[in-house]
């Protein structure tokens, strides 16, 4: 692959939309080459101050107010010219089913969605250690980029040494760790970044063997549990299904970190 | 609720509301940052999308149950350069890609490594100088974080017409904020 190759690949790169092979060869390339890299650099550096919360402009509160959910406010948005005049009871009456079906139907979906995801404890307390650690001050005990400095701070406070990896290569930077409790006993937590969203990736000794990877989706986090090597893992984030199986997948990619860190 | 629902027969139009209150409306947010940097400025965007939101209510039974937000994305798009009165997106295509703006690299100057040190407000003025197709194509990348899929969808383009454009967006952005040097370093301070 040439330099000149590289320059609409690279931003497919860094957008994690390359084919693993393709991926493969412009790693490669990103290694051998030191001006591709400092572009490389450069870019991934204008990626992160895009994404700054700063940016997006979210809707007023004019606009949303107009459109809020409330049956009668939607309909009385409706274009007047574009709906024949009903007679008000039946607006009445759609309104009532309206309502009648937003009261009903999701408490319906999240009744049997929440019996479901219950019956497994772990999955339940992930999601509540996900959501503690992003309140205030309680996400990170050890602040590091450095996988070299994140995995020694475990040593002596967890009965096991935690594998660590950065996987800002792949997109998910590594931003500290943070000791944890899960299913009774203390687990290390890694604590991994998809441009604004946090992913939290618990692990701890496995009793069991290898048990295939499950996946969960609740209150709109995604928690995908698996067993790999003697450890548990449990990975939760708010990002894309997709996204945090990226991540997983990258996790378990032991081959996968090429050397280079260029956002650094 | 039984009683409610034996005295009212599921009207479709009920359900169409309720459906497109749960699909449509959370989107909310994403219509009007995409129409707020097509127009750069408050009053239009919420124009923009007050419209288009019309439009999706009009249009909601074609909407056949893909992703909400990029069908939704799309009819802004479709808006804002209708309104707007803009040369159809396909004249801009067409000019855009040709050689006439070769990618220009001239690899990593030394001001390149102060991006990190630009604010929101330099980094807000050097998006809204970039033209449409290139400043579309970066808000749906990285503000909407969408997949080149998607925003080949919203934008009715091919796939490797977005990624070129999208390198070529990126370039223009890092020119823009290296090129002018006196503002990098006056927000440096």
């Amino acid at each position: 692959m040439t330099c000149d190759d590289t320059r609409l690949l690279m931003h497919a790169y860094l957008d994690d939309e390359l084919d693993a092979a393709q991926s493969a060869v412009m790693a490669r390339h990103l290694q051998e080459c030191t001006s591709c890299t400092a572009n490389y650099g450069v870019y991934s550096r204008l990626r992160k101050a895009l994404a700054q919360p700063g940016l997006y402009h979210r809707a007023p509160d004019a606009l949303r107010e107009r459109w809020s959910p409330a049956p009668s406010a939607a309909q009385a948005t409706l274009p007047a010219s574009s709906q024949p005049r009903r007679a008000p009871l039946a607006y009445a009456m759609a309104a009532g089913f309206a309502g009648a079906l937003l009261l009903t139907s999701p408490a319906w979906i999240t009744a049997l969605q929440q019996r479901g995801a219950d019956s497994n404890p772990v999955v339940a307390e992930a999601i509540s250690s996900h959501i503690r650690s992003l309140q205030a001050q309680h996400l990170m005990d050890v602040v590091s980029t450095d996988q070299h400095t994140v995995k020694p701070w475990f040593e002596g406070k967890l009965d096991f040494s935690p594998r660590v990896k950065d996987l800002v290569s792949e997109g998910f930077p590594l931003i500290g760790g943070r000791l944890d409790a899960i299913d009774g006993r203390s687990v290390a937590a890694l604590i991994y970044k998809r441009h604004l969203h946090v992913i939290n990736l618990y692990q701890w000794p496995a009793d069991s063997a290898a048990t295939a990877q499950a996946e969960v989706q609740r209150h709109g986090y995604t928690v995908i549990r698996w067993t790999a090597e003697g450890m548990r893992y449990v990975a939760i984030s708010d990002v894309s299904a997709g996204d945090l199986k990226q991540f997983v997948l990258a996790f378990q990619n032991d081959a996968g970190t090429p050397a280079v860190n260029p956002s650094r | 609720m039984p009683v409610d629902l034996h005295v009212i027969p599921p009207s479709p139009d009920s359900v169409r509301s309720a459906r497109f209150e749960a699909l449509v409306l959370p989107c909310l947010d994403a219509a009007y940052n995409l129409a707020r940097w097509l127009a750069r400025n408050d009053a239009d965007a919420q124009d923009v999308v007050q419209e288009a939101m019309l439009r999706a209510l009009r249009y909601f039974d074609s909407f056949h149950g893909n992703d909400a937000r990029v069908w939704l994305l799309a009819i802004v798009r479709n808006t804002y350069y209708t309104l707007c009165m803009k040369t159809p997106p396909d004249n801009l295509r067409e000019s855009l890609d040709e050689d006439a703006h070769p990618l220009i690299d001239q690899g990593p100057s030394p001001e390149a490594l102060t991006l990190l040190a630009v604010d929101v407000g330099t980094l807000q003025l050097a998006l809204e100088r970039l033209p449409p197709p290139l400043r579309e194509v970066l808000v749906l990348r990285e503000l909407e974080e969408c997949s080149y899929k998607e925003i080949a969808a919203i934008t009715e383009q091919k796939i490797g017409t977005v990624m070129s454009r999208l390198a070529r967006a990126r370039e223009r952005l890092k020119t823009e904020l290296t090129c002018r040097p006196k503002e990098v370093r006056r927000h440096d301070l």
